[in-house]
């Protein structure tokens, strides 16, 4: 019997690394504001995330996971949700954070060791980052079970990285997404590296895509340095869910262009060329010469975006420099709604301990 | 007013949570067309459909997991893992998510899920069937772990485990489910979690318990009564906060206690009650406090549990030494 090549999983892509079309552009890409908006957030979030490392690297922020070159994917997958959708999102989405209206101070609040980063009330019902691998993936599947018990129109966006798509969770959630035809969209972040564990031996499967294949849901792969396929693979996906058809897996190939956090070294593992290669690829300059052929962008613009982005950040930065110490107490006021008599002890004797006893005089 | 075995008075919790409560809803393994391998959920999916009733996949982490995605959404979810002995997939999302929503969102988020687990020997079930590690649930910040002992006990902490804003393990001791009959029906009084009950009344020595044990602790003391020895009983009831206030008013009574659970004996709830009574009424203290436990070995497969599980001469033996410590 003749062997079949087995590659079950279509691949989109319309815009070549160099920035030139490849395939017939769908309509939509006519309304240069929806290209606009992608390319300064992706700008943005660049930007807030060398400010990021730097404030890392200079002692005022905590180990910090940065999303370099993988921009455009979350971008564009947070631009496209509406508000009352829920994002479970995982720990390099933070340009897709920012696209959703999260301020970069709740970022670097998060980042900088402060639970409040994760509890503004522009959250809405999203999720905080989620740094046990994978299991987000359940939680989003639970989400989407209670919109869909509930008769609500909207529907849970869940991100995941290469890495994640090797636990029980994630198999365990996609099954669920089949078995129930829950409203929900799960995107990898095919980034290439889970720390420093590269794709090739994080599975045997040709496409992480496939997986979705066997819980019975739509899969597709997607060039996720690509802003137009995302959001033509993205769109269609979430329509899906919120027709009520159920759940689809998209993998997102990118690359993780920094270290995996501040407190890694890449070099370590991986070679110079290929990364050298992977820049060569990368979403921003990508979309920037799009826009560039198309007229929709000159360097005037690109100036003053420049500019206003600094400008945000700096903002952000000295809101989140500025934001006070929580007190004691908040340690313990939050674990539970009805704050058990034995760690209100504790609160009491954390109190103490921080005022050196002067609590009651 | 029907006398319910503890099994019942579940399953009559359940009914009543989810007839009052649209938000309550429902999920496990076989819990629906066969309400439960204990039967605890039966007639439920009958009487609520399968939105609020559901078999899910077999998958214990996933139950854990999209209770808490329920549950961060607003809705009640009430889980069933089959037998604690399969709750060990579902400690990662317990740990690092359901007991956590409310801390790392700042209360924004929460998780009010309860996941209900049968558990404990002595049914002469397979191996991983009777295991009692509630101690490492009561470990964790921001769970609370609630044990009844009685179809009244069961009836009205489960009703207040799923009125809890917060995450409650409830763990239902499977050797009692059927052993014993009280009145109980939609009147029965809801009971305060993070309380201990106080069962017998007594002046020369605390018996303290919690689960399937309060049984043979109960008849510890009855026999003791006999001899001329009067024991207070007092039912833990929520491991997780513990209430140390009852249980340190009853020991300044009596000056002696004796602690008894299925459980392992090194690092358990036991050992918690015990560090507390040292730190907090060493004064008062008559005689060393005793521990009647599980041993710190692998729970036995049935043929040799009954080696292993504390006996009603083991408490009052334990008790007569209290008695007799000079």
């Amino acid at each position: 019997m003749e062997k079949k090549e087995l590659n079950p999983i279509p691949v989109y892509q319309y815009l070549d690394a160099e920035g030139e079309v490849i395939e017939r552009l769908p309509g939509w890409t006519r309304n240069k504001d929806i290209l606009l908006n992608y390319y300064c957030n992706m700008v943005l979030g660049r930007q807030a995330d060398a400010k990021a490392i730097a404030l890392q690297r200079t002692g005022k922020l905590g180990t910090y996971p940065s999303c370099l070159g993988q921009e455009a994917i979350s971008t564009v997958f947070c631009s496209l949700m509406e508000k009352d959708d829920v994002l479970i999102p995982y720990y390099r989405d933070h340009p897709g954070l920012l696209a959703r209206g999260i301020p970069l101070s709740d970022i670097l609040l998060y980042w900088g060791g402060d639970e409040r980063g994760s509890a503004s009330e522009h959250w809405g019902k999203d999720f905080p980052n989620c740094v046990p691998i994978a299991t987000q993936a359940g939680h989003a599947a639970g989400v989407a079970a209670a919109l869909k018990i509930r008769h609500e129109p909207n529907i849970a966006v869940c991100a995941l990285g290469d890495g994640a798509t090797s636990k029980g969770d994630f198999s365990e959630a996609l099954n669920l997404a089949g078995a129930w035809q829950l409203p929900v969209v799960f995107v990898i972040n095919n980034n290439q590296w889970a720390i420093s564990v590269p794709r090739t031996i994080q599975s045997g499967a040709p496409t992480l895509a496939q997986k979705g294949i066997s819980a019975g849901l739509p899969s597709y792969q997607v060039d996720g340095n690509d802003v137009i396929a995302l959001h033509e693979v993205l769109s269609e996906a979430m329509d899906r869910a919120r027709q009520g058809k159920g759940a689809t897996v998209i993998e997102a190939i990118s690359y993780r262009l920094g270290d995996h956090t501040t407190a890694d070294d890449a070099s370590r593992y991986r070679s110079g060329d290929e990364l050298q290669q992977a820049w060569n690829k990368e979403p921003i300059k990508r979309l920037r010469t799009f826009l560039h052929h198309r007229g929709y962008w000159d360097e005037q613009q690109e100036q003053a975006l420049i500019k206003d982005v600094g400008q945000q950040i700096e903002q952000n930065v000295q809101t989140y420099l500025n934001t006070p110490l929580p007190p004691v107490k908040d340690l313990f006021d939050y674990h539970y709604a009805n704050m058990p008599s034995t760690l209100k002890q504790q609160k009491q004797e954390a109190e103490l301990r921080a005022t050196g006893g002067k609590h009651h005089e | 007013m029907s006398k319910i075995t503890m099994v019942e008075a579940v399953n009559l919790a359940l009914d009543h949570a989810m007839e009052n409560n649209p938000d309550v809803v429902m999920l496990g393994e076989d819990i629906g067309v066969n309400g439960g391998v204990f039967r605890a959920t039966q007639g439920l999916r009958d009487k609520y459909g399968l939105k609020r009733v559901m078999d899910t996949p077999l998958a214990e982490t996933l139950i854990a997991g999209i209770s808490i995605g329920m549950a961060a959404q607003g809705l009640k979810p009430v889980a069933e893992i089959q037998f604690m002995g399969f709750i060990f997939p579902t400690m990662e999302q317990l740990i690092c998510h359901a007991a956590r929503m409310r801390n790392r969102t700042r209360g924004r988020l929460s998780c009010p899920m309860v996941l209900r687990a049968p558990f404990g020997g002595g049914i002469h079930a397979p191996e991983h069937h009777s295991e009692s590690t509630e101690a490492l649930l009561a470990h964790i910040p921001g769970l609370r772990v609630v044990i009844p002992s009685s179809p009244v006990r069961a009836y009205g902490l489960l009703r207040s485990a799923i009125n809890e804003p917060d995450p409650v393990i409830f763990l239902e001791p499977k050797r009692i489910y059927r052993a014993s009959k009280q009145e109980v029906d939609q009147n029965t009084p809801l009971l305060p979690l993070d309380k201990c009950f106080t069962l017998k009344q007594g002046q020369d020595v605390t018996l303290v318990s919690w689960g399937a044990s309060v049984k043979e602790t109960m008849e510890a003391a009855r026999t003791m009564e006999q001899h001329g020895v009067s024991a207070e009983v007092i039912d833990v009831a929520t491991i997780k906060p513990l209430d140390m206030e009852t249980i340190l008013t009853s020991v300044r009574k009596t000056g002696r206690c004796v602690i008894v659970h299925e459980a392992c004996k090194s690092f358990g709830a036991g050992a918690e009650i015990a560090a507390n009574l040292a730190e907090q009424a060493l004064s008062v203290l008559k005689a060393p406090v005793e521990r009647v436990t599980g041993f710190d070995t692998i729970m036995p497969y049935y043929r040799m549990e009954d080696h292993y599980l504390p006996k009603p001469d083991d408490i009052m033996k334990a008790a007569l030494k209290t008695l007799s410590f000079h």
